[in-house]
């Protein structure tokens, strides 16, 4: 298995620290004043130019969320957010919106080189990517270049940053934004609805089979800077279109919030693919430092036969809370979740799914892999429901659970809401944990501690491995050992 | 060459092992019986390296060189085989991609180049043709949900492959039926060479008649009581452990 044998070398090539993408890169930075009111909203809205209606949205979503608690159901502890210590837009100076990469700080161009991100089309065209990916690369607070623009536009395709979006299609942004995470959801997503600066917008018209993969890559890069991207994904009937996010941060001893908001939609016959490698910096092995992740992603099957499926590989942040959903709105719509969640070190992670099942004939099937390490907690939260019209709905849900080692937990809480008669639950659960017996046998036929782990955890995730793109697969299985890099000995 | 020496061994502050020598020569089948209970499985998992073992005193040298140095995987690569009297399930892991994630971290410890693929398969194929396995076993998850014998088949088919100069082969007749032991003993003697030597522990002298041992040795309380020729086996069929259990107490 050379994947395995690569992921050992690259385990190896990575000295003391283990997170590689710690590096951070030194640039001029315009940045809002430290701290959160009204005036900041307005700062963030006038830098992007937006029309009028959106900075009424903003504060509007700004004086909800002064009347708003944290959420504190979830299975994680961490000290109470001062959100006037942190800085709500920072942004690389840079001429207002780079029309080609060579108008981009070639500052900005090395580090998404170093993180091994293509921002060049003729170097993917040349072949060095085995197939093409059109990026859209948001640092810090803002979208700095959107690749194969032109090529997606030929197909009718848009996809640009949301700033861009506001810009050249305010009415499809006006249409759409807000209609399936509300701006008064939740926290989190109050928060971002207020101060969200920048992420993907992608429209996919009717009948058109998106050309290419798309995906946004994330860094946060500034010291006590939030990140909050707001992505908008709308497939019209019979389209379809994959879409990948990754995101990486420096090494820094305090924490940094990211509070995303991700809405798709589907309509008839459509089909959205969410992958998502999330990799944000997670803290030393004390615990000190890291991203927190509290993140608002749900999918909306608006259309009949319409299908959703989110594929999430969590390695990264300190704590995450994260529950990418869909609403089964639409007869005979699909929702898919397949997540690979590791802990390692002091992470925290809860995260699971929703499935809400409106219409008839509704199916979801959800398969969740929780990896623990360390002195990680890890727990699986999903809610299924079945609303009083979603006569032959069904479900099944699968959620595993391995520990590396006995200091680390992992638990599971599912809901289960049931308003029809005909609905069918379909629930399997398994904790498991790395037998010695397991490791010696593999050493015993000539793989190494480490190499045995990986071989162990590959073997137990395969199924959602098997979800991603290919390329992402293979980066993402490099990614889960490396985060279990230290966990035996 | 295998050679122990006043083999003392404990797990958990319980002394297993109390003295063991024993040595086997290259090109030589040795037997190993003793009743349940006697150290003969702790005996294989000390010689491959199982963690948790304390070492009191004693030496094991293969070809000269001190195993008890090396840690299991490196002892793997300098030819140790041990094939597991319960074998290890690994779900999600093909047992194609098992077979050659092993041979290859083998070869890297050697220092050897990883083996192109497609003499791989056709290695793993031929060998598998020999012990009757079925193609498609070899897509399935490492031993889950295979049948007790079918297990034992798939250590033989490692043992094949890695090409190993010592082989310990831990109660590999339970579990076989008549066929299947046949068979499984087929595919030993195939591998008997004047370079590779065999440890072979089991009850039955009915095994003894497909793999014609060259020594028997008895083990009681973790002690080697008795050695000598393929008659010994014979012997032990018709008078038990009595008087060995004794013996050594
Ligand atoms: N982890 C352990 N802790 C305590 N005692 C152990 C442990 N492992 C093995 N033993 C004991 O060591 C003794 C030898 O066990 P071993 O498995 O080597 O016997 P065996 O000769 O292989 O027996 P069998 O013929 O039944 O396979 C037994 O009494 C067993 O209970
Ligand atoms: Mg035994």
């Amino acid at each position: 298995m050379a994947a395995v044998q690569e992921t050992v070398d690259q385990v190896k090539a990575i000295d003391v620290d283990q997170y590689k993408y710690g590096f951070s890169t030194e640039l001029e930075v315009d940045k809002a004043p430290l701290g959160l009111n009204e005036d900041i909203v307005r700062l963030i809205s006038a830098k992007k130019g937006e029309p009028d209606w959106m900075l009424e949205w903003r504060l509007d979503a700004y004086r909800r969320w002064l009347t708003m608690r944290e959420p504190t159901w979830a299975r994680v502890a961490y000290p109470k957010i001062d959100f006037n210590d942190i800085y709500y837009y920072a942004a690389p100076k840079m001429n207002a919106a780079p029309q080609t990469l060579d108008e981009v700080d070639p500052a900005i161009l090395e580090t998404y080189k170093k993180l091994g991100i293509p921002l060049r089309e003729q170097e993917i065209l040349a072949g060095v990517q085995t197939s093409k990916v059109a990026v859209d690369a948001v640092f810090d607070s803002v979208s700095v270049v959107t690749t194969f623009k032109a090529e997606l536009a030929k197909a009718g395709v848009i996809f640009c940053s949301i700033s861009e979006a506001l810009k050249e299609h305010p009415e499809l942004v006006r249409k759409y934004l807000g209609t399936v995470v509300p701006v008064t959801d939740n926290f989190y997503a109050t928060l971002n609805a207020a101060v969200f600066t920048d992420g993907s917008f992608v429209y996919i018209p009717k009948g058109v089979r998106c050309p290419m993969e798309l995906s946004t890559y994330f860094r946060i890069n500034e010291r006590n800077t939030g990140q909050f991207e707001r992505t908008l994904i709308i497939a019209e009937e019979g389209s379809y279109v994959s879409y990948l996010e990754g995101c990486t941060a420096p090494q820094r001893d305090e924490n940094q919030l990211h509070a995303a908001v991700v809405e798709l939609i589907t309509m008839d016959d459509a089909e959205i693919k969410y992958s998502t490698v999330q990799n944000w910096y997670p803290g030393d092995k004390d615990g000190k430092g890291g991203i927190y992740n509290f993140v608002t992603k749900r999918g909306d099957c608006r259309g009949k036969n319409s299908k959703i499926s989110w594929t999430q590989v969590e390695t990264g942040s300190a704590i995450t809370w994260k529950y990418p959903s869909c609403i089964l709105r639409g007869d005979g719509s699909r929702g898919e979740f397949y997540s690979i969640a590791v802990s390692n070190g002091m992470q925290q992670v809860d995260s699971g799914t929703k499935m809400i099942h409106l219409g008839k004939n509704t199916t979801s099937r959800i398969i969740s892999k929780g990896i623990s390490a360390g002195r990680s907690q890890n727990t699986y939260r999903g809610q299924v429901s079945a609303h009083r019209k979603a006569t032959n709905m069904r479900n099944f849900t699968n959620c595993d659970s391995l520990l590396i080692g006995d200091q680390c937990g992992a638990h599971t809480v599912p809901y289960m809401e049931c308003n029809n008669a005909t609905a069918v639950f379909e629930h399997e659960a398994t904790t498991s944990k790395i037998s010695e017996d397991q490791l010696f046998y593999c050493q015993q036929r000539g793989l190494n501690p480490e190499e045995a782990t990986a071989l162990i955890v590959n073997g137990f995730v395969k199924d959602v491995l098997q979800q991603l793109p290919m390329e992402f697969a293979v980066e993402a299985q490099k990614l889960i050992s490396i985060s279990l890099e230290g966990s035996v000995g | 060459m295998l050679e122990i020496r006043n083999l003392h061994v404990s797990i958990e502050d319980k002394k297993i092992l109390n003295g063991l020598t024993l040595t086997v020569h290259d090109g030589e089948v040795a037997a190993i019986m003793g009743p349940n209970g006697s150290g003969k499985s702790t005996l294989s998992y000390v010689i491959a390296g199982k963690p948790d073992y304390e070492v009191l005193d004693g030496e094991i040298l293969l070809d000269g060189q001190n195993v008890l140095e090396l840690e299991a995987h490196e002892r793997a690569a300098a030819g140790l085989f041990l094939a597991f009297q319960y074998p290890l399930e690994i779900p999600g892991v093909a047992t194609m991609s098992f077979l050659k994630a092993a041979m290859n971290a083998q070869r890297k410890i050697r220092g050897e180049e990883e083996m192109a693929t497609a003499d791989f398969m056709k290695a793993v194929r031929a060998a598998a043709d020999g012990l009757g396995i079925p193609q498609d076993m070899l897509r399935r998850g490492l031993n889950v949900g295979f049948s007790g014998g079918e297990k034992k088949r798939m250590e033989i088919l490692q043992m094949a492959l890695l090409a190993p100069n010592f082989c310990i082969l831990d109660e590999t007749d339970s579990g076989l039926d008549i066929d299947a032991l046949k068979v499984v003993s087929e595919g030993v003697n195939a591998l008997r060479d004047p370079k590779r030597a065999f440890l072979v522990i089991t009850h039955y002298q009915r095994l003894l008649n497909y793999i014609v041992p060259d020594t028997v040795h008895v083990m009681a309380h973790g002690q080697v009581v008795k050695s000598g020729g393929k008659e010994l086996a014979l012997e032990l069929e018709a008078t038990g452990y009595a008087d060995y259990k004794t013996l050594a107490a």
